[in-house]
């Protein structure tokens, strides 16, 4: 069988490889630090005991769930109070509850976005302590 | 070998005995509750009514006076264009013959066709905006509000559409930098939503009446449960005759006005 253009396409797949597998080799062996999560917020100090409204590796994995099912609580059925698994009462407010500890939202929830390329859009209307001036 | 007649009985019946012991005292000795959390949205219990409506003395309404769209505006992070052509407003100021133009003729009184009324969402028992949204991001709640999830709107511009009443603004741009001062209290809106009033919705969850309510220092406004008597709205109803704006159009409008 002949292959027209041979030259071209071999020359065109490989540079589609090479383009494709690209960000493989070229992040091989190298290690990105994990951020730097700062927890040393004035609301966080002040805490007897260091807890999150549930338990931090639940947190870190669920958050966004979490807040989704807060925000349906809130907004379509007027429930603004959750109650943890281990019985604590929360009042359901984002920039309430969470951003009255976690006030520095660009050195916790920002650093750890990036890292994982996530883009929330929360911040598009919610208020974050930052801006407020 | 699997267990006899007799055995499983036994098993059965432990298990179910089981099921009446009280939960395990040292599992639920660590669950006590963090007092340092509030327990409730705010300070004072949520207020909750069966069917909400406000009404609106008009002839007190003192001329030239906006302090309700001021602490409305201020309370909900109402952007300010400075531009008609982008106006957002919650609450505002319309003529009479605006807002009730089946009624109003040229033989009215001079002050009354000057006159200046309140207008606001009439968060209606048959919310035409409710019925054409299409994500369902624009809702009645069970006590009447209609209220809006910004989250859900994907500013398709329908319920603008289909409101008689002029209640809703669309963000043509990004709000945020037209707000004189933040409150951090309440969210912004982004571009490209729907926003309207809300009652104050997020007031009345920590206790208070609605901003526009209490700014009135001429107690035009006059909120609550219209389906109790004895409410601050119903006394106020009780008065004398009131009207309901364009109510042939079966919206059913909850801000009654008395001329």
């Amino acid at each position: 069988m002949k292959l027209h253009d041979r030259g071209r396409i071999i020359a065109g797949i490989l540079v589609f490889l090479i383009a494709a597998t690209f960000p493989f080799w070229y992040g091989k062996g190298r290690t990105i630090a994990p951020p730097d999560l700062k927890l040393d917020t004035p609301a966080i100090a002040q805490l007897s005991r260091k807890l999150c409204v549930e338990p931090t590796p639940y947190m870190r994995a669920n958050h966004m769930k979490l807040l989704v099912a807060w925000r349906d609580s809130a907004v379509r059925n007027a429930n603004r109070s959750y109650r943890a698994a281990d019985g604590r009462l929360y009042t359901i407010s984002l920039t309430g509850t969470c951003l009255g500890c976690h006030s520095n939202k660009t050195q916790f929830c920002d650093r750890c976005h990036d890292y994982a390329g996530a883009k929330p859009n929360c911040w598009s209307c919610h208020i974050t302590p930052e801006e407020v001036r | 070998m699997a267990p006899t007649r007799r055995e499983f009985l036994k098993i059965a019946g432990v298990s179910a005995a089981g099921l009446l012991l009280p939960p395990w005292a040292p599992l639920a000795a660590g669950q006590s509750p963090n007092p340092a959390v509030p327990p409730a949205a705010g300070p004072l219990p949520a207020l909750t009514a069966r069917r909400w409506a406000m009404a609106v003395d008009a002839a007190k309404c003192r001329p030239g006076c906006t302090d309700c769209i001021a602490a409305c505006h201020a309370a909900h992070n109402v952007p300010d264009f400075k531009n008609p052509k982008d106006d957002i407003h919650w609450i505002a100021l319309e003529k009479v013959g605006h807002v009730f133009p089946a009624e109003a003729h040229s033989a009215l009184p001079e002050p009354l066709r000057a006159l200046a009324l309140p207008v606001l969402c009439n968060h209606c028992q048959n919310p035409p905006c409710v019925r054409v949204c299409p994500t369902k991001a624009t809702f009645k709640r069970a006590d009447g509000i209609v209220m809006m999830d910004y989250h859900r709107c994907i500013g398709c511009r329908f319920c603008m559409a289909a409101c008689p009443y002029g209640s809703r603004s669309m963000n043509y741009r990004d709000p945020r930098p037209f707000i004189a001062k933040l409150n951090p209290e309440f969210p912004t809106r982004t571009k490209g939503v729907v926003e309207k009033c809300n009652f104050c919705e997020e007031r009345l969850a920590r206790g208070l009446f609605p901003a526009c309510v209490l700014a009135c220092k001429e107690k035009v406004l006059s909120f609550g449960d219209l389906e109790e008597p004895g409410s601050e709205v119903r006394r106020v109803l009780e008065r004398g005759f009131s009207i309901q704006r364009r109510p042939e159009l079966g919206t059913g409008p909850q801000v009654y006005y008395r001329l």
